[in-house]
């Protein structure tokens, strides 16, 4: 009996795909094990493991290849909402998800989750206010939208600024992590990494567009979950806390709360200009489940997830994920299953970063090292290997040859990179971990430049200064528009001037400070018009940008402590109010906007735009 | 012709009366559950702390639980107006 019926379409057959591809997967990891039991190097295993994921999805990208307009912006719309949920869970979990959630839960405890409470909650105002209406308008690009929503060149262009500034911030991390894990488990000096993990990325998306990415995000979700969840139970189950441990560690936090005690976590501090001696790390001086009492310590908790999800309710390579289902319902159903995917990593993360806590502070687990002699701890074999790449540092402040809490530092990867280590799991399971993060970095990457691309392409190059070119003109500088992105991307990346480019969380005030109360007006209030719109973006941005500024570098104090993590605060407030006064100031739109923002409000009915534009 | 725009309005009140409903549990577990996070960390469940119970799990199940429930109920709201898409 033939696998594939006859006459079957692809779409039909992608359950059978991609669980033949996952068994396939879990086959080559069972193998890679079986070959560590028989003496094969962790060199060889970390270098397989990376290579053989990235062939295949250089793979999926070259069959997805396509010289149709519709097929390459938005996947031809066919995608299903299960599948589409994957990949954008995997478009949404960066690199930085991956590998430094846990790891800022360890050190920040509960101030950091603001980001799981934000990354999460922004997918109900996308599901409620966004997505569904997007995907009925019909539009390729989201400055596509706001450019027919509201009229004019001007619009199209403030959005495409917007977009290029949030998404060239995130981006440049992501290419920087896949140059990270490339330059480690290859063995090559980080530049030439960072060219690698540029070809990698652009092999996936350079012939097929939206649709090659959408094919590879799935195959990339798959690798990340497995990456992610495997090494927790497997640690999980030999540490004696049962094999599925989310809903048992609260006796783990309990345990947490009594050695923070004995430890004196939080009362003992590191001595000293740490920032200078070990870079980028950091002790342990915050409490894991207990919050900080006053009202500024929640106002600063709220202000963080808030600017998390309205920043990931503007950021437009997730919005343009919605932009592939075949239906308006189909896009909320999407949805849901998009966040039901991202909570599986994301609900984890804290349960992760719990065990490795304990297993850390607990004396009465033979993996603890507070507490312990410091010769006995220089000794253990992770500590070696990760203190020689700078990764993980002692120094026994007070001279009594013990380790005390504030006398180890940590880089936060290492909870995710050096747990399985710590554990005493084979090396196979590092090597997963390897392929996950650089799956994580990838499509993240890959749905970052191919947003920039496409509204370069379609926004700006078809729409505004060549409206008569055709297909395979526009198609070729889709093309082109990637591989300069790209390039410029990992150019920045290669000079390490990620650290002046600023944290991820920029990326999230800049979208929402420029985006958010345009888009969202632009269904919810008809009244809403282009003086109005323009008034909210170059505002919101300039504002906001202005904002950041100051805080950063101008020596303002914080309005509220509200720090450079959550200008988008201050921006999208301005932007708010002067696309209101604006737009109230100005003419209501003419009856034919009126009448469109009336047809993206029903599901039925033609698309605003049509499927080739 | 009456009648039909009688019911797009209708469609679209009860479209606006969802949103708000969901917005507003969204609002409650994003923002003022944690707000109250030092309270609530006095009270246990399954052995934690509630307070922080709510920022690693509570709220993120509430958040999926409740974008399965609202694509059902927006589904329902477009069926009965009669601007569903076919199936």
């Amino acid at each position: 009996m033939p696998l594939f019926k006859k006459g079957s379409s692809f779409i039909e057959n992608l359950p059978k795909i991609y669980i033949l591809y996952t068994g396939g997967f879990l086959l080559f990891f069972a193998l890679l094990a079986f070959l560590e039991t028989r003496g094969m190097g962790a060199d060889t295993i970390g270098i397989l493991f990376v290579s053989f994921t990235v062939v295949i999805y250089a793979f999926i990208g070259w069959l997805s290849r396509t010289m149709q307009v519709d097929a390459y912006y938005v996947a031809g719309r066919e995608v299903p909402p299960v599948f589409n949920g994957m990949a954008t869970a995997a478009d949404w979990m960066s690199g930085a998800s991956f590998v430094a959630m846990a790891g800022g839960i360890y050190l920040g405890g509960h101030a950091y989750l603001a980001f799981v409470v934000g990354w999460t909650g922004g997918y109900v105002l996308v599901a409620t206010l966004m997505a569904p209406y997007l995907r009925k308008f019909g539009c390729y690009t989201v400055p596509d939208f706001i450019g027919t929503r509201y009229g004019g060149n001007a619009t199209r262009l403030l959005a495409v600024l917007v977009l290029v500034i949030a998404s060239f911030t995130y981006v440049t991390a992501q290419i920087n992590a896949t140059g990270t894990i490339a330059s480690r488990t290859l063995g090559v000096p980080f530049e030439v990494g960072v060219w690698i993990g540029l070809v990698s990325i652009l092999l996936c998306a350079m012939l097929g567009g939206m649709r090659a990415v959408t094919w590879t995000q799935v195959a990339q979700y798959i690798v990340l979950i497995i990456a992610y969840l495997i090494p927790v139970f497997w640690m999980s189950a030999k540490q004696g806390f049962g094999v599925f441990p989310h809903f048992e560690y609260g006796s783990a936090i309990q345990r947490i709360l009594e050695l923070e005690t004995l430890h004196q976590v939080g009362i003992l501090k590191p001595t000293g200009d740490i920032a200078a001696q070990f870079p980028g790390l950091k002790a342990l001086t915050v409490l894991h489940a207990t919050p900080g009492e006053s009202a500024i310590a929640a106002w600063r908790f709220v202000t963080l997830a808030a600017c998390m999800m309205l920043g990931t309710a503007s950021l437009p390579h997730i919005l343009m994920r919605y932009f592939t289902t075949p239906t308006v319902r189909a896009a909320r159903t999407s949805v849901a299953w998009s966040l039901f995917f991202i909570f599986l990593l994301y609900f984890t993360a804290p349960a992760l970063a719990t065990f490795t806590k304990l297993q850390l502070l607990d004396p009465n687990l033979a993996t603890s090292i507070i507490g312990r002699s410091i010769d006995e701890v220089m000794a253990l074999t992770w500590i070696q290997k990760w203190s020689a790449i700078g990764m993980v540092a002692i120094k026994d402040f007070n001279g009594d040859g013990l380790l005390q809490i504030n006398e180890f530092f940590l880089r936060g990867d290492i909870v995710v990179l050096a747990t399985p280590e710590m554990a005493g799991l084979p090396y196979v399971i590092s090597g997963l971990v390897a392929a996950g993060g650089m799956a994580a970095a990838m499509s993240t990457a890959d749905g970052l430049l191919l947003a920039i691309a496409n509204a370069l392409s379609h926004d700006l190059y078809y729409k505004i200064i060549d409206p008569k070119a055709e297909t395979r003109k526009r198609l070729i500088v889709a093309r082109v528009m990637l591989l300069f992105i790209g390039a410029l991307g990992s150019l920045v990346a290669s000079l390490k001037l990620t650290g002046i480019l600023g944290a991820v969380a920029w990326a999230f005030c800049f979208a929402m400070s420029g985006l958010f109360f345009p888009l969202v007006l632009g269904v919810w209030w008809k009244r809403a018009n282009r003086a109005g719109a323009i008034a909210g973006m170059a505002v919101g941005l300039g504002v906001g940008s202005w904002y950041l500024y100051m805080v950063k570098w101008g020596g303002m104090v914080p309005w509220w402590g509200m720090d450079d993590l959550r200008f988008g605060i201050v921006g999208a407030t301005a932007s708010l109010i002067a696309m209101v006064a604006v737009t109230l100031m100005t003419e209501a739109p003419d009856k034919e906007t009126q009448d469109m923002v009336d047809e993206v409000r029903i599901p039925r009915g033609k698309t605003i735009l049509g499927s080739s534009h | 012709m009456a009648t039909a725009t009688a019911k797009r309005e209708q469609h679209w009140q009860r479209t606006r009366n969802l949103m708000i409903t969901h917005l507003a549990i969204w609002f409650i577990f994003a923002f003022v559950v944690h707000w109250f996070a030092p309270q609530l960390n006095k009270i246990s469940f399954l052995h934690f702390p509630v307070g922080f119970y709510m920022a690693a799990q509570g709220s993120l199940a509430v958040f999926v639980i409740q974008l399965f429930i609202f694509a059902k109920q927006q589904d329902k709201i477009d069926r009965e107006a009669g601007v569903a898409e076919e199936d």
